[in-house]
């Protein structure tokens, strides 16, 4: 029930606002933050009360929609999605707050449009069903749409019609896929139910998946957006008003990655292992390009989104490593650029409320005259850089390293390859940030500007903590994943013979056998049954026995000769 | 005790920085804003001291003690925590950053004296204290690198700390192009840590340095057996490029001089820039392996002491000629690092700590008594004037030129002694080539500075002595320079007189089992001594020669050898090369090709190009549907006539 409260909150208050005479201002302010505020404490009761062991999914409803076809209203959640709600839920409040004195025009639907919004995102992230999945995805779309197209910039009927139709042109083809993968149903029915196709879709022939898997992949891949599928988002991100902005970029993209971890690797494992090499070249080829491109812009905004793409690489990449350390990197990674560049956004909205300009060369010495917008810009230059002690940080370390390890890929040169994308995001943010605060105050209009307000540092404030919150203490919110990404990973390693993560993956097919034990920080001192002991043999937790993961114990795999000589190395850990 | 104690070690300087960071303008105060940063060093320097204190007490094998302070990441195989190593090395270099930062912090209190960035400046010293001390403190790679880049960061906020100051090099106009230089040419040598890291992670599933030494020292691994773990060392010693200035990475310090001068003495001189030979030393184990990464170690380092000690030679600014002599002295201790004398590179570090903050410090004395003058052909004469400045200077120079029995000639001749011993004498005719345009260049600049005709203008510049708050710093560190060499006293004066080779024995002790180092006789060490004495002494006289008994001789040199000057005084090219070759070809590609055709022209023209076909199909087919009945009729009848005629005739 507290799943369906968090979705139906917003969906609530956008109807109460319906309901308000468009002239009262200020109460469409207050109910827009009230309902998203309230959205925000749902969802923290949701993450308090989920049980980070359990690797199925929480919170569920089931109740049927169209019984002939197998269509059910079906909601739940794992870490993964748990966390993108939480991030949803965060990120609202702020964006809505972010537009008080910038909407003026049509305020009363422009408040309504944002709670529609925040409705389809949560619907995204919480359906267990192939159709209602669909549904929502597409009813993110709308909103959208009509924020960028009534409250953008200049070119806003260019951005709105790009984004509306590369968005379309994917989730079309996802249509045909989820129709198709659904004929796979039980005894020859069909099915939206995705924890069934969970079980099923793995079996289905190698031919058949890599369709579903292309059908499914390119319609998430426009939405991350994957290299060469980007070009929407520059346009968007400098039309669209900047909660728009925030939202695109804070919440929106991560539907992809999302969609990504939840239909493609855990539906079809085997095509992923044969796309991933795809994939994965993709995503290091965006995190160069991006960057690259990031480097030559002169409007901000345009340089911000150019980042995403190369930021969005890193995600992708970590999931097609298809290792716990890359999934676990990739999902931190969605957090952490939905704070980061979230943040850059706001921060870029507050200057141009009052300069009423993006170009980099109006600017210039504002160091002098708003120290306190120059100092959370700061830092959220470096998150967005990755600088250890910061979120970005964790997360792109954990998806590299992710890369590295994989056997699953076909290269080490990926991780490598990418890694240089830290000088780059350094090039890109440093010009950025030196060409608007460093130096002289040259222009007159930027030496009288405002520093920040208390409602604007109210919005930084929160992100600001959380970033540094992650940069050192990553497990709050890795360990919530752990077991859910294990879950996924558990099945892609079941293919090729390995069991580090098969219980996992098992009991979340199963959910009505005993609950796997995985370990989860804090817990790695619970005393577990050796593998081989006898059912029955007392263990302190779990009747389920699992071999406890952790790499400080691994054994090292150096083999020395009988006879005491010297010995080569080891070939790489596979 | 070392549990207790070294939470407060690390975490004083952090809450310095938090206090000073977002309070500092509300306490307004320079005198609170100093004394808070001042002091979150200093008691950390006295707990530091006990720490080493009760090492001291434990015997040599227990002098290890590992405190883990909290979890970090944790992600599937991966965990790493905030644990710390407290050992002889990390407490050599804990005692270096505490005590030097303690002594820079006082000195900044009256260097910075009614700068409005005053508790910023504080703030930002501090969280590089912090940062640092997580460098050299960290038991493992990845809380290393943490501390890696935070003192990166900290570097580029000092070196911007006037950011609205020009400040003139190759591609260069502010200092803040200069701080961006510096960040950005250390992600470079960053990458490398990385890719090092990964390497290692994923061939010993750990990242810990105990852990690795064990593995590696277990007996599987014999030197040169292994082309990963060369891999491995080399990623790591770029990374020890980029942060230690070394050629090619080197060309970020000079630049970094646009920062106030305490900051070019604490961090660009005695602690940051040491970071690198901290991390080889770390891991001297993995580095002993690979006989080809020590040899790559050993070249560029004699490369980059030579190199960086020519231009030292020609520099006007002050402040350059110290940086190009930080290089050079860097290049020294990885000489050493290369040769397999780890103890001899970690007593340079100290010793060079110790002189390089105090000429740093003395320049700056000069700076601020000269109204930020920094150009030393404007300045001339000015030991009448700064006689605590000139005296503490002058013990500097003679400390870092090598002449005995002050602390550089120590260290440095430990160094020439086992490049002779270990290498041969190739390696040691560099590194005393080096050696010499060292003496040389120091004494240039004592000359320039506070010998011969006075210079500046008298009317606009009137010098004046610094407070007392800067020059007892300087005595303070005059000392340390002069009685530094005690530490590590060659072999002919005794068994075990040098403290500090036994100190870290136990350290190196795994590196020594793949690495055995030869032994000279005492002969052979006595003349190497002699000669490298006389060497320093030659270096000191030639300066004098030029410069105060025939001045002008050095415009005649230079006209007589424009080529090699004109060389040196744009130090080898070497910016000029990255700004054509790297930064204007990488702009360039992104700029005219990846952004301008590809994107725009290549993706999105082929998008409009798609919806322009659709968009003229329908148009098209829409003519079809003009609504006027006797076209349809037309094309009615057309039909029958078409299908009929199929009919009959097919």
């Amino acid at each position: 029930m507290l799943l369906l409260l968090t979705l139906l909150v917003p969906l609530v208050f956008a109807l109460l606002l319906c309901a308000v005479p468009s002239g009262n201002k200020s109460l469409h302010k207050t109910i827009a933050t009230a309902g998203s505020v309230v959205a925000f404490a749902v969802s923290l009761a949701l993450w308090f009360s989920f049980d980070k062991t359990n690797p199925g999914f929480q919170f569920t409803t089931n109740w049927m929609w169209i019984p002939s076809l197998d269509i059910g209203f079906r909601l739940g959640v794992d870490g993964m999605s748990l966390l993108m709600v939480v991030l949803t839920t965060f990120i609202f409040p702020i964006s809505i707050i972010a537009s008080y004195d910038s909407i003026h025009d049509r305020q009363k639907m422009y408040y309504i449009m944002l709670l529609l919004l925040q409705f389809g995102l949560l619907g995204v992230f919480v359906s267990l069903d192939t159709f209602l999945f669909y549904i929502f995805w597409e009813v993110v779309l709308i909103p959208m749409y009509f924020l960028i197209g009534i409250w953008g910039g200049k070119d806003r009927i260019y951005a709105a019609m790009k984004f509306f139709i590369y968005t379309m042109a994917g989730s079309l083809l996802m249509l045909v896929a989820i129709i198709y993968l659904g004929q796979y149903g039980q005894n020859g029915g069909f099915t939206g139910d995705m924890q069934k196709l969970m079980t099923i879709a793995p079996t289905i022939p190698l031919d058949a998946q890599q369709w579903l898997f292309l059908a499914f992949a390119l319609s998430f891949c426009i939405k991350v957006p994957l290299f060469p599928l980007h070009t929407w988002l520059p346009d968007a991100h400098t039309q669209a008003p900047t909660a728009g902005s925030v939202i695109l970029a804070g919440v929106m993209l991560k539907m992809g990655t999302y969609g990504l971890i939840r239909f493609n690797l855990q539906l079809f494992p085997q095509a992923s292992l044969h796309y991933a090499d795809l994939i994965a070249i993709l995503s290091v080829v965006g995190i160069i390009y991006g960057a690259l491109v990031a480097m030559v812009q002169t409007d901000i905004k345009k340089l911000v989104a150019y980042s995403s793409v190369a930021h969005m690489g890193f995600v992708t990449l970590g999931i097609f490593s298809m290792t716990a350390e890359g999934v676990q990197g990739a999902v931190l990674q969605m957090v952490n650029h939905g704070l980061s560049t979230g943040m850059l956004f706001l921060l870029i909205g507050v200057i141009y409320e009052r300069r009423h300009t993006r170009e980099m060369s109006e600017f210039g010495g504002l160091a002098k005259s708003m120290p306190v917008y120059a100092t959370f810009f700061f830092i959220a230059v470096l998150a967005s850089v990755g600088l250890p002690g910061l979120n970005g940080f964790v997360g792109e370390y954990l998806t590299l390293i992710g890369a590295y390890l994989s056997d699953h890929l076909g290269s080490k040169l990926y991780a490598v390859v990418a890694s240089s994308g830290v000088i780059l995001a350094a090039v890109y943010l440093l010009i950025l940030f030196q060409k608007m605060f460093f130096g002289p105050l040259t222009k007159s209009e930027n030496a009288s500007l405002k520093d920040l307000s208390g409602r604007e540092i109210g919005m930084f404030v929160p992100i600001v903590i959380l970033c540094i919150w992650i940069g050192f203490q990553p497990n709050t919110f890795l360990s919530v994943t752990e077991t859910s990404s294990r879950a996924v990973v558990g099945v892609i390693e079941g293919l090729k013979g390995e069991s580090r993560y098969a219980d996992v993956a098992a009991a979340r097919l199963n959910p009505n056998a005993p609950p796997a034990l995985v370990p989860v920080k804090g817990m790695e001192n619970v005393k577990i049954a050796p593998p081989g002991t006898p059912p029955g043999t007392p263990s302190s937790v779990s009747p389920v026995p699992m071999p406890m993961p952790n790499s400080k114990k691994e054994p090292i795999r150096v083999k020395v000769p009988a006879d005491g000589g010297p010995v080569q190395l080891p070939p790489p850990k596979r | 005790m070392v549990s207790t104690f070294l939470p407060f070690i690390l975490l004083l300087p952090l809450a310095g920085f938090v206090i000073n960071g977002i309070f500092g303008k509300k306490l307004n105060s320079e005198r609170l804003s100093g004394l808070i940063g001042a002091s979150a060093v200093g008691i950390g320097f006295i707990l530091s001291v006990a720490i080493f204190i009760e090492l001291l007490g434990l015997s040599p094998d227990a002098r290890s003690v590992g405190v883990n302070l909290a979890d970090w990441i944790t992600a599937g195989q991966f965990s790493v925590g905030f644990s710390y190593l407290v050992d002889p090395l990390s407490v050599v270099f804990l005692l270096v950053i505490t005590g030097v930062g303690t002594l820079i912090h006082i000195y900044s209190m009256g260097y910075m004296h009614g700068d409005p960035g005053f508790s910023r400046f504080f703030a930002y010293l501090n969280l590089f204290i912090f940062m640092m001390l997580n460098l050299v403190l960290a038991d493992n790679l990845l809380l290393t690198f943490l501390g890696w880049e935070g003192v990166g960061l900290c570097s580029f906020l000092l070196i911007g700390f006037w950011y609205d100051r020009k400040f003139a090099g190759v591609g260069i106009l502010w200092t803040g192009d200069a701080a961006k230089k510096a960040f950005v040419v250390n992600r470079i040598g960053d990458l490398g840590m990385l890719i090092g890291m990964f390497i290692l992670f994923s061939q010993f599933g750990t990242l810990n340095y105990g852990q690795l030494t064990q593995v590696l020292s277990s007996g599987a691994f014999f030197p040169g057996g292994s082309d990963l773990l060369t891999a491995a060392a080399l990623c790591l010693f770029v990374g020890a490029c980029g942060k230690s200035a070394q050629i090619p990475l080197g060309v970020w310090l000079p630049d970094a001089m646009a920062g106030p001068t305490p900051v070019s003495a604490l961090i660009h001189a005695a602690t940051m820039v040491t970071a690198g030979i901290f991390l080889v030393s770390r891991n001297a184990t993995l580095f002993t392996l690979s006989p080809t990464a020590m040899t790559v170690v050993t070249c560029v380092a004699a490369t980059t002491a030579l190199v960086a000690a020519t231009v030292g030679i020609v520099q006007n600014d002050i402040k350059k000629v110290l940086a190009y002599s930080t290089v050079s002295q860097l290049g020294f201790m990885f000489v050493a690092l290369g040769v397999g004398a780890f103890t001899a590179a970690v007593f340079h570090v100290v010793t060079h700590a110790f002189f390089k903050a105090l000429l740093f410090l003395g320049s700056g004395s000069v700076i601020h008594g000269m109204h930020e003058e920094q150009d030393m052909q404007k300045m001339g004469g000015l030991k009448k004037y700064m006689p605590q400045t000139y005296k503490t200077y002058l013990i500097g120079a003679i400390a870092i030129a090598g002449i005995f029995p002050l602390s550089g000639f120590f260290s440095k001749d430990e160094i020439l002694y086992h490049a002779f011993n270990d290498s041969g004498p190739v390696l040691w005719v560099v590194g005393a080539l080096a050696a010499f345009c060292t003496a040389f260049y120091m004494f240039r600049s004592v000359y320039l500075t506070f010998d011969g005709k006075e210079r500046f203008d008298h009317h606009h510049v009137h010098p004046h002595e610094s407070p007392a708050s800067m020059t007892i710093p300087l005595w303070i560190l005059a000392v340390l320079s002069v009685v530094g060499g005690f530490l590590g006293l060659p072999a002919i004066f005794g068994e075990h007189v040098h403290l500090l080779h036994s100190w870290l024995e136990p350290v190196f002790a795994p590196a020594y089992k793949f690495y055995s180092q030869h032994h000279a006789s005492h002969t052979t060490e006595l003349v190497l001594m002699v000669v490298s004495l006389c060497i320093g002494i030659a270096g000191i006289l030639t300066a004098r020669r030029v410069y105060i008994q025939k001045p002008g001789t050095a415009d005649k040199v230079a006209a007589r050898f424009p080529a090699i000057h004109k060389l040196l005084w744009h130090k080898w090219y070497m910016d000029e090369v990255y700004e054509v070759g790297v930064v204007k070809f990488i702009w360039m590609t992104s700029q005219s090709f990846l952004y301008r055709i590809f994107d725009k022209k290549i993706i999105d023209g082929m998008l409009h190009g798609i919806a322009n076909a659709t968009g003229a199909a329908g148009r098209g087919l829409r003519q079809l549907q003009t609504g006027v009945v006797t076209n349809y009729v037309t094309l009615f009848v057309l039909g029958i006539l078409l299908i009929v005629g199929y009919l009959i005739l097919g």
